[in-house]
């Protein structure tokens, strides 16, 4: 069995951290991983994104395949559909719905939601304000992680959820609270 | 024996560390910096006085890791590709005068230019330097290579090149790492390392010497293999991580010979072409094996790779053009999206460098004509919208001495941008040069305290560049030091158009700090008020 998935967003959004929280989950359930991260330029506000591939078997490339993606993650919803030559026929986008934007030639933005919504399988959701309502507007990644979790399949929503625990503990309860909160709101909307 | 979750930097830096490493030497630059940051931050290392303080610039990097060697240790040099072009000249000679203690150099190359000016292949170099080449196909070998690397090093008393690529050095996988090897004792080389030419001569016919031994290291390499397929028809040389691309789309579908440590195994090669009617080569980067491959085949063989075209010639490989090259099936499912924009980096809100080139471009605006020669580094950016404000950006350094041969040709008003770390790399001797020949130029140091592209490490000369350009002769009239904010916008202009005017060398270091690193400072003050 195996999961491909790629995370994206802008620079600065917080991906690497989804990225460490999956890749925390997937080493404790003894899977194999392998993820790709965009570091340098591109950090400075363009477009970033992370090949996050999760597997029972022995894995080969750090690149995943055009056509192949399972869960496109996207902190942001153009960025969404930037990776869709990647996405497998079955795969599922799952994004914020709150353009960022920082061009003057960002899209229409009801194009954009159209586009998103004619794909076979689509969740958005307005991951900030779902943060802030919960308490951590920080925590917006951690939305998204919890939208995505039940999606990713190969690892279960209560695998990620223990990884999340595990990976903010050097930063206390608090913090870690706050995120299985804002996790568990995203969980939440997903199945809604 | 534990396992580790490591980025391929990391895994390598690990690697060095556990091989017994006593320094690493390098100047920061992507995809290469995290080796050094991971040495600087590793407890062992730290216990054990690893030196791991960056250096200037690659070439000192370089000949402080000989001076190491020379003294029996074991020393590590990181950089990306284009350093290897800087510390060019210690790391041929190095070749020349051999090693001591085992030294390995790390060059980082970035095909797609991800972050980078060219896709040059830093395996060119070690041919050219005639020494081994290793390249590890995944993150594991990434790991064990290093100590490898430096057991070859001693054994042959050569440097050893090691060559990853970003999407080795970025990527991350568990790593199963073992126990740490002590240093070496302090042994300091007996030989002479003068290159005069009755001794360089001497030398070099050593190092021709050692080639059959490297060849025979690398035929009979751990790394290096073939895998036979049942039904043998296209015969694949893989190398590096070409190897991973091969395996995804074909499995054990094809003869494969796994090359992962140089010079090529001619033998194995050999294998591979009389049990397949025709090879195609899958490395990243340029086409170096590829070449050598032909003239050990001869030119009746039929071989593919960059240069025939079936796998593209520039850009990394990927899963997708591997497996088109050998006919597999693949490719997108979706078309891509109409709804989309390119979005390139940008300076972050509030960084100087943006008010640096707004107040260039209010003052220069004003001239009838006017170039500004820029430098490697985030201020780069300043060549895109809105600001548009640079004519060129070539390597570190150059700005200052194309600023000044275009003066000497008779350009005005002729501008240079470059960053504070960029210029204590290469940008003094340039100046240098114009100051000897009071040339009329405007250099522009714009100076954020930090190295900034590569994420914010230390800059060589920070709170000495005024006292460095005085020293270089620049007359300290002609060193004016500006804050660069909105408000202060009339004085800038003012010492701009003031230091255009003035027919000489002139240096203007606009000071703020990156946002970057203040961020990263108030977060710690922050915490370490609580």
């Amino acid at each position: 069995m195996k999961k491909d998935i790629i995370l994206c967003g802008v620079g600065g959004q917080g991906i690497l951290s989804i990225a460490t929280i999956i890749g925390e989950a997937a080493t404790r359930a003894g899977l194999n991983l392998k993820q790709a991260e965009v570091h340098g330029m591109s950090q400075r506000g363009g477009d970033v994104q992370s090949n996050l591939r999760l597997s029972t078997e022995e894995i080969y490339s750090d690149l995943i395949p055009l056509g192949r993606t399972d869960v496109v993650i996207s902190m942001e919803p153009m960025e969404a559909l930037r990776y869709l030559p990647y996405l497998a026929a079955d795969g599922t986008v799952v994004t914020s719905s709150k353009p960022f934007i920082n061009i003057p030639n960002y899209p229409d933005e009801s194009a954009l939601n159209a586009e998103l919504d004619a794909l076979p399988s689509a969740v958005r959701l307005d991951i900030e304000s779902v943060a802030k309502d919960c308490g951590n507007a920080r925590g917006a990644n951690m939305v998204l992680l919890g939208m995505a979790a039940p999606y990713i399949g190969i690892l279960s929503v209560d695998q990620i959820r223990e990884a999340i625990a595990v990976v903010f503990a050097r930063k206390g309860q608090e913090i870690v609270d706050a995120n299985l909160k804002a996790f568990d709101e995203g969980v939440k909307a997903s199945k809604n | 024996m534990a396992k580790k979750l490591l980025l391929g930097d990391e895994a390598i830096a690990l690697g060095a560390i556990d091989a017994g490493l006593s320094g690493v030497y390098a100047y920061p630059g992507t995809p290469s910096t995290e080796i050094t940051e991971f040495i600087q931050n590793n407890k062992l290392a730290r216990e054990r006085g690893i030196h791991s303080r960056w250096s200037t610039n690659e070439k000192t990097a370089m000949e402080a890791a000989l001076g190491m060697s020379y003294s029996g240790k074991r020393a590590l040099v990181c950089m990306k590709h284009v350093g290897m072009n800087v510390c060019a000249d210690a790391f041929v000679n190095s070749a020349i005068t051999g090693v001591n203690g085992g030294l390995v150099v790390l060059a980082a190359d970035d095909p797609s230019m991800h972050s980078s000016q060219n896709e040059q292949d830093s395996r060119f170099y070690a041919k050219f330097a005639m020494v081994p080449i290793f390249e590890p196909s995944n993150q594991q070998e990434a790991y064990d290579m290093v100590g490898a690397a430096f057991e070859l090093s001693e054994s042959l008393k050569v440097p050893v090149v090691m060559r990853v690529v970003t999407r080795l050095a970025h990527s991350r996988a568990a790593v199963t790492v073992g126990e740490a090897r002590d240093e070496n004792p302090l042994n300091v080389s007996r030989d002479s390392w003068v290159l005069l030419p009755g001794i360089a001569r001497r030398k070099y016919v050593e190092l021709l010497g050692k080639q059959d031994a490297m060849g025979e290291a690398a035929e009979t390499s751990v790394f290096n293999r073939i895998e036979k397929a049942e039904k043998p028809s296209v015969g694949i040389i893989a190398c590096g991580i070409g190897y991973n691309y091969v395996k995804e789309a074909a499995g054990n579908q094809f003869d494969i010979v796994k090359v992962s440590q140089y010079p090529i195994p001619a033998e194995k090669i050999k294998e591979l072409a009389s049990r397949n009617d025709s090879i195609m080569v899958v490395e990243d980067g340029q086409p170096v094996v590829e070449e050598q491959v032909r003239g050990l085949l001869g030119a009746g063989y039929p071989l593919c790779g960059r240069l025939t075209g079936d796998l593209p010639r520039t850009g990394e490989l990927t899963p997708d053009c591997v497996a088109k090259a050998l006919g597999l099936p693949g490719g997108p499912v979706f078309e891509p999206a109409k709804n989309l924009a390119a979005r390139p980096p940008q300076f972050c809100q509030g960084c100087g460098h943006r008010d640096v080139y707004t107040a260039l471009n209010q003052v220069l605006a004003t001239y009838p004509d006017y170039r500004v020669f820029g430098d490697i580094g985030c201020y780069t950016l300043g060549a895109l919208p809105p600001f548009r404000a640079l004519s060129s950006c070539v390597d570190m350094g150059a700005s200052i001495t194309m600023a000044k041969g275009a003066a000497d040709a008779g350009f005005f008003p002729s501008v240079a941008v470059i960053g504070d770390s960029t210029f204590t790399h290469s940008g003094m001797t340039g100046l240098l040069d114009a100051v000897n020949e009071n040339s009329n130029i405007v250099v522009v140091i714009s100076d954020n305290l930090t190295t900034g592209m590569t994420g914010g490490q230390d800059s060589a000369g920070t709170n000495r560049y005024e006292a460095i350009c005085v020293g270089i002769g620049v007359d300290p009239a002609h060193v004016r030091v500006v804050v660069p904010l909105p408000k202060n916008m009339e004085e800038i202009t003012r010492v701009i158009r003031e230091e255009i005017e003035y027919n000489g060398v002139s240096v203007i270091i606009p000071r703020r700090e990156c946002m970057q690193t203040l961020q990263r400072h108030l977060r710690e003050a922050k915490k370490n008020a609580k």
